[in-house]
């Protein structure tokens, strides 16, 4: 897909704001991201950035005490956030479903796979219940379960088998958009490898971009072409995966691809990021990341630095933009 | 970073020994036809002071097991554990868990489930360091608990001791963990998954934080389902399936050079950024068994590429590969 | 010293933003203090006949008399006294029960808990009304305190219930393996690690018990079972209808002691919504849903919506 594509998902300026008790925590703080066609985007972080509130409002999954304050959500040039109950509804699933975290929490667990799986066909679609129930056992085979296990309750199938079903039912629409919010977290190793196989095989075959959200950088790199990384409710880097990955250049992001030891390769002290994440409510003016990070100035104790191309990247970093600058 | 208040155990090396250990549990069946699960099979490692161990495997391969065991949590249906020599399960009452816990604490996975919410910091170390120095005064027990506070990272020290769990981040529990652990005196620690539910970033710290403390002699035993940071943390490693140890020694020889089957499916498993082409899976699609008493041949028979009639009759015993490195596996026998 | 501190502090926290809570406890303290200052709030004893029988509300009795022509305002705030000592005994004696039973049950398990819970479960299917009614009833007419003591031992049942099911989820917990694994006692642990988890079910349960109690017992008391010479607000009512005063009009007879009754039963309802609302944050209705929806129209105005 080429840079001229025009995108099929553009976030403009969303903020997501939660309304506590004790004052408002801005989850999501200004993103801006496009997704083309076809493309697959990572969305890096860790507990706090904001990376799933941002999942949830692309959907207007959100709720109360949830709030889309500012910003967004343009799919195929339509505002989401602008939609109507009805037209929600044909948006969400036939054009962009979601695959959860954890497939227990999205799986009822008094009715068959069979059963939910054609609820979701029938729900968008005027077939015939054969006809979904047809279309339900096709769907299985694609993520590698026997078609047989329709009738089976999700506790009777084991975790990987339980997370290919909630993959199955994303994809019952042939959806433009999936996103994965932290799809293989709960899994062994091993089913997880199962799984990522079968995603790239489907991919190849139906073409649909998806948001990859997770805190594994390595599996990131993996599976999607640009990676975004996200601290505190911003994005603080963005870029093609291979750049983030071997080329970090925010302080957060070098310290991130850092944490993770590697099997082969030398055996080193590493040392991840000192400190703690910080609280919503209480964030100040400047860089957030800046009581963590070892290159802070006095500027970014002051000013929250803006998202600023350089090259191929996308960097929010008064350090790196004074390199750029002196460079 | 050497406090000299804290006992120190690099004097007097320990070691726990267990052989062959098997843990069965009941899993209902009638009054006459008992069904058991065998959740550990045929077991045998040594753990040291000052070193640490890494028990890999995936759900169901038993490690938790293990642990539990370690911890007389749970009886084993055969075999012995030892601390120096002692078999660990003979003893009876309370008085002797106390014993017992003195040398041997474990940590928990989730670092919101193993902190009271209704007690502060300070009273997590205080009664710990009590019970097992009943001999100190009040004040001596206050600067112990600050002392230990300030030697797991958590400063200013006196203000984290007042604080209650849930003001704590979940890096910041699992170090109190940690600490309550070294509050007992502990020489050895059981570390069951204690970074995986930790944000990544926070991860390193803790490990760093352990290895650290295997300089004051304390030995661990790492249980992850992470072969990364197995070989990260540990000098040895070995990997459980289904129950089975089934390749152990030298963290480095397991995972660079690994010889059975399926420890070159965990390893060929591990994402790696970059690698897009699907690569070959080393094994049979399959979930993982149950195992039982009357089980034979390998566990992982049914999955394994390689397998023979020979595997799915009987268990392969312990070949010794090179000098730490031992695998049970009928290719090398 | 500190712990004092903590203890005023979390009080405040509690009635923060939390109008059932502030309502319900006033009314309740309002009660309790008012009965508990009788001998200050009026010189008339409850049980002198101060003036003719059914003498409407006047200046010099504030709620009229009663047929024998006892003072209604000082009757009220005597009765006060053994209403709410009989309501507060029997919601004790639940308490302990409950909590007794229901965390042994949990906490021990196996055979322990088989035992208790096939005791449990037959005491529950004995419907408790009516237990109590013929309860009552054969042992004649009994005194406050015997009403505190039946009321107390048959309510603890499904209290213990649901100790039981809290005690098996804190159970489960890691600190709690923990403190085994460090060597604790068993009931070392129940004292210092389990209950304290449970205080909130244990107010709750007090509070809930202490209402059905007020109820419980002035039913037992208007329908002849308790002991009529003894002043309380069920006797009144007891008094109030074998006198027929709603016949003969004499409203304050029955309205003042069944408005006390209905107050202080709404008064501890409140206070256990709000104990409810603590233990579950969803349940709230913090004044942040209001500049939700706030900031919700103001954004939705802006977006051009509806």
């Amino acid at each position: 897909m080429s840079t001229d594509t025009k995108p099929l998902l553009q976030v403009r300026d969303l903020s997501v704001d939660y309304v506590t008790d004790n004052g408002n925590a801005r989850a999501v703080n200004q993103v801006t991201l496009d997704i083309r066609p076809g493309e697959t985007v990572g969305l890096a972080g860790e507990s706090g950035c904001g990376k799933s509130t941002l999942a949830f409002a692309i959907a207007n999954l959100h709720a109360a005490p949830a709030l889309i304050s500012e910003g967004e959500i343009l799919f195929e040039d339509r505002d989401v956030l602008k939609m109507s109950e009805r037209e929600l509804r044909d948006f969400r699933w036939a054009e962009a479903s979601m695959v959860f975290q954890s497939a227990m929490n999205a799986l009822n667990p008094v009715i068959t796979i069979g059963d939910q799986i054609i609820d979701v066909i029938l729900a968008h679609k005027t077939v015939t219940r054969d006809e979904a129930w047809k279309r339900g056992e096709e769907l299985l085979e694609t993520v590698g379960i026997h078609p047989s296990r329709m009738t089976s309750y999700a506790h009777q199938l084991s975790g990987g088998m339980r997370q290919r079903v909630v993959i199955a039912i994303a994809l019952a629409l042939r959806p433009k958009l999936i996103i994965m919010d932290e799809p293989t977290t709960a899994l062994d190793v091993v089913v997880e490898r199962e799984i990522m196989d079968e995603l790239y095989a489907l991919k190849e075959e139906y073409g649909f971009a998806i948001l990859f959200i997770s805190h594994d950088l390595s599996l990131m790199g993996e599976i999607a072409d640009r990676i975004g990384v996200m601290y505190a409710g911003r994005l603080v880097e963005l870029g093609t995966a291979q750049e983030v990955l071997d080329d970090a250049q925010h302080p957060y992001t070098k310290g991130l691809v850092a944490s993770f030891p590697t099997i082969h390769g030398p055996k080193v002290r590493l040392e991840g990021i000192p400190g703690n994440p910080p609280n919503l409510l209480e964030l100040g003016e400047g860089c957030h990341f800046a009581d963590r990070c070892t290159l802070s100035t006095d500027l970014c104790k002051t000013t929250n630095p803006d998202l600023i191309r350089k090259g191929d990247k996308e960097i929010a970093c008064h350090v790196v933009h004074s390199e750029e600058v002196a460079a | 970073m050497n406090q000299p208040a804290i006992k120190t155990v690099t004097e007097d090396a320990s070691d726990i020994t267990v052989e062959d250990l098997t843990i069965d549990f009941s899993i209902g069946g009638g009054l006459f036809n008992r069904e058991f699960l065998r959740a550990v099979s045929e077991v045998s490692f040594v753990l040291k002071s000052g070193e640490a161990l890494a028990i890999v495997g995936e759900s169901g391969s038993g490690k938790s097991t293990v642990a539990r065991a370690l911890c007389r949590l749970y009886q084993p249906s055969e075999g012995r554990i030892s601390l120096d020599g002692q078999d660990v399960n003979s003893a009876e009452g309370v008085s002797s868990q106390r014993d017992y816990a003195q040398l041997v604490q474990m940590i928990f996975q989730d670092p919101f489930g193993s902190l009271n919410p209704v007690h502060t910091i300070r009273h997590h170390l205080r009664r710990p360091t009590k019970i097992h120095n009943p001999h100190l005064s009040a004040d001596e027990v206050e600067e112990r608990v600050i002392e230990i506070i300030e030697r797991v990272g958590l400063s200013p020290a006196r203000q984290t001791a007042d604080k209650f769990p849930y003001e704590l981040s979940g890096g910041q529990r699992q170090r109190v963990a940690i600490a309550r652990a070294l509050a007992v005196g502990a020489k050895f620690i059981l570390a069951d998954e204690p970074i995986s539910m930790l944000d990544v970033s926070i991860r390193l710290g803790i490990l760093n934080l352990m290895d650290d403390m295997k300089q004051d002699g304390i030995g661990f035993m790492y249980i992850t389902h992470d072969i990364a940071t197995a070989r990260y943390f540990a000098e040895r490693t070995a990997v459980m399936y289904v129950g089975h140890m089934v390749e152990w020694g030298n963290s480095d020889s397991v995972t660079q050079n690994p010889q059975h089957p399926y420890t070159q499916l965990l390893i060929s498993a591990v994402p790696e950024a970059g690698r897009h082409k699907k690569k070959e899976l080393m094994a049979k699609k399959g979930d993982i068994p149950m195992r039982s008493p009357d089980s034979i041949g390998c566990p992982f028979a049914a999955r394994c590429l390689k397998a023979t009639d020979r595997c799915h009759a009987e268990m392969p015993q312990t070949t010794q590969l090179a000098d730490d490195h031992f695998v049970r596996c009928f290719l090398y026998q | 010293m500190k712990s004092l501190k903590r203890f005023f502090a979390g009080l405040l926290k509690f009635y923060r933003g939390n109008p059932a809570g502030i309502i319900g406890s006033s009314i309740v303290a309002l009660i309790v203090v008012a009965c508990l200052s009788a001998p200050v709030l009026t010189e008339n004893s409850p049980t002198k006949r101060v003036a003719r029988g059914h003498q409407p509300p006047s200046t010099e009795l504030v709620f009229g008399s009663t047929r024998a022509g006892k003072d209604v305002y000082s009757q009220v705030l005597y009765g006060g006294r053994v209403s709410l000592m009989v309501a507060f005994s029997a919601a004790a004696v639940t308490t302990v029960i409950a909590l007794s039973v229901g965390v042994t049950s949990g906490y021990f398990g196996g055979r322990i808990d088989e035992t208790m819970m096939a005791v449990t479960n037959v005491m529950l299917v004995f419907p408790q009304l009516p237990l109590l009614i013929i309860l009552a009833a054969f042992l004649g007419q009994v005194g406050p305190m015997v009403i505190a003591l039946i009321l107390g031992l048959t309510s603890w049942p499904w209290g213990a219930r649901v100790m039981r099911s809290q005690t098996l989820a804190i159970r489960k917990k890691e600190f709690i393996t923990a403190a085994e694994v460090m060597g604790e006692s068993k009931w070392r642990i129940i004292a210092v690690e389990i209950i304290p988890n449970l205080i909130s079910l244990v107010a709750g349960m007090f509070v809930g018990t202490s209402l059905y109690a007020i109820g419980a017992q002035a039913g037992l008391e208007f329908l002849g079972l308790g002991d009529p010479t003894v002043v309380s607000w069920g006797t009144m009512l007891y008094w109030a209808q074998s006198s027929a005063a709603f016949f003969v009009g004499a409203w304050w007879d029955f309205v003042v002691p069944g408005t006390v009754i209905a107050l202080m039963g709404g008064g501890l309802a409140l206070i256990n919504i709000s104990i409810d609302q603590v233990s579950n944050p969803k349940l709230r209705t913090g004044k942040y849903l209001k500049i939700w929806r706030r900031m919700k129209a103001n954004v939705e105005a802006k977006r051009g919506q509806a």
